[in-house]
């Protein structure tokens, strides 16, 4: 990994620029070791980005901002991570749609995404909504022209380089191919969101009662 | 029967505490009271642990009936307070006798108000804090009339005599303390020097996500292109398209795609920012 360049953010906080999104999630796995390993000092929020992540409440940004960039930062191995098994429905009103684009029959989309290994790389855009890497870059797939004014909740959905579950229903653009019956947030569980930064995420289809 | 009922809500009343910092990995805005001094004294009069939820106002106040006797203070914005139609003080310890009603007047000068009542409000807590989060929907409902807000058991500490004149007066111009960075080099060198210049007006499309201005010159992009979405801090002074700057306060989002050009430090700059007024004047100063 390329030596990362570190911005300052105002008195407290320390911006850390990567190239990809690999780098990202290996920097954010190895902050959370060091932080585990009370190796990081204190730092308030790790809030990994596309291309960031953001240290914020931390007492000297330049001093770890130099410490950081001599870091030797191993590349992520692949079980990394805990792993979450979603079972969805794919009955999503853009499959169609997002099978053309692929150039597949609407009814190889479960498979395809069945086949894949995805990493919620970052957290936004509303409280548990992960933004989930992993799609070969030949199936990502642009946003709807008109977004709609109305996501049901659970809906899986694709946009540019992501996957994503709406954790409630919301406006959105993104392209839905499926829905779950599973809860993505929940403030009073422990973790309150299933999707949080580093997690591995499997969508197989749900079987049929 | 103890607790608070809502007579008047008033214009955008909300529960407050000092929010949910340590979350904005999973998406979960800070949140918390925006003047976080004013917040920090209407507990200190009740005695109140420093945490306890007040309510913050609006421009306008509010008014509240006591289901059983109790004390109560309000800061922020100085305005007229009354116990069942008698005034009494500002930003000082007021009993309220079971059955009397709290009205919280229209703010005189600031905006937001703070009305603690000992033992602190007792809604139920969401990831540690009672805040309303008006950006992701977190916590309490803002308030509507006839909602009755329970009480907390009083702590052991003494309502205090201290008093409200430590509080600064609404600002009459908004001077903000500006850190550059981290995406300063986004915008021409010319429309950066000119940021230190320039007169800007807070508009009235301000809320508790971001201070928004008007009026001043605009910042001029550098560079083409879209920012990929980074992590977002209190007090970042975010540019959009229009290139006219928003300070993000304390229901910012996580995260954003337009560049900061700078970041005001928290404390009384930002308390400051949540006491002024739609129209008052803006100016970026360079921190020292």
């Amino acid at each position: 990994m390329r030596t990362p360049r570190t911005l300052v953010v105002g008195a407290q906080a320390l911006l850390v620029e990567l190239d990809s999104a690999e780098e990202v999630a290996a920097l954010h796995a190895e902050l959370l070791r060091r932080r585990d390993a009370g190796a990081l000092g204190p730092v308030r929020d790790l809030v990994p980005a596309a291309r960031t992540v953001l240290l914020d409440g931390v007492r000297d940004p330049a001093a770890l901002g130099a410490r950081i960039a001599s870091w030797e930062v191993p590349p992520l191995t692949r079980r990394e991570g805990p792993l979450v098994t979603v079972a969805v429905r794919f009955d999503g009103p853009d499959l169609a749609e997002v099978a053309r684009l692929w150039g597949v029959a609407a009814g190889e989309v479960p498979g395809i995404v069945a086949a894949i290994e995805f990493r919620v790389a970052f957290c936004g855009f509303a409280p548990g909504f992960g933004y989930l890497t992993g799609l070969p870059e030949r199936l990502h797939v642009p946003r709807r022209e008109t977004p709609r004014t109305a996501v049901p909740a659970g809906s899986l959905a694709l946009a540019g380089e992501y996957a994503g579950v709406y954790p409630r229903s919301s406006p959105g653009g993104w392209q839905l191919i499926g829905s779950t019956d599973a809860v993505l947030w929940d403030p009073e569980r422990e973790p309150a969101a299933l999707f949080a930064p580093g997690v591995r995420v499997r969508f197989v289809q749900e079987e049929r009662a | 029967m103890t607790g608070l009922l809502v007579v008047r809500a008033g214009a955008l009343t909300t529960v407050q505490d000092r929010g949910r910092p340590g979350y904005a990995h999973l998406g979960v805005p800070r949140s918390g009271a925006l003047d976080t001094a004013a917040y920090a004294l209407a507990n200190r009069l009740l005695g109140n642990p420093p945490d306890a939820a007040v309510l913050e106002t609006t421009l306008d106040g509010v008014s509240l009936r006591a289901l059983a006797a109790t004390v109560v203070a309000v800061t922020g914005a100085p305005c007229p307070v009354r116990v069942s139609g008698r005034p009494v003080a500002w930003g000082a310890p007021v009993g309220l006798p079971a059955g009397a009603e709290l009205e919280v007047g229209r703010a005189e000068s600031g905006l937001r108000g703070y009305v603690a009542v000992r033992g602190g409000l007792a809604v139920p807590p969401v990831l540690g804090s009672r805040s309303t989060d008006l950006l992701s929907g977190l916590g309490p409902a803002v308030l509507t009339a006839g909602t009755t807000l329970a009480v907390g058991p009083a702590g052991p500490d003494p309502v205090a005599g201290a008093d409200a004149y430590g509080l600064p007066a609404a600002p009459s111009e908004l001077v903000l303390p500006l850190r550059l960075g981290p995406r300063a080099d986004w915008f021409t060198g010319a429309s950066l020097a000119g940021l230190w210049r320039s007169a800007f007006r807070v508009s009235p499309s301000s809320n508790r996500i971001g201070l928004r201005t008007e009026g001043g010159s605009a910042l001029v992009r550098a560079r083409a292109g879209e920012l990929p979405s980074e992590g977002m801090v209190l007090g970042a002074v975010q540019v959009p398209p229009d290139g006219l700057p928003v300070v993000f306060l304390a229901d910012h989002p996580v995260t954003g795609g337009y560049p900061v050009v700078g970041v005001v430090g928290p404390g009384p700059a930002l308390d400051a920012a949540a006491q002024a007024r739609p129209g008052t004047p803006v100016r970026f100063v360079r921190a020292r």
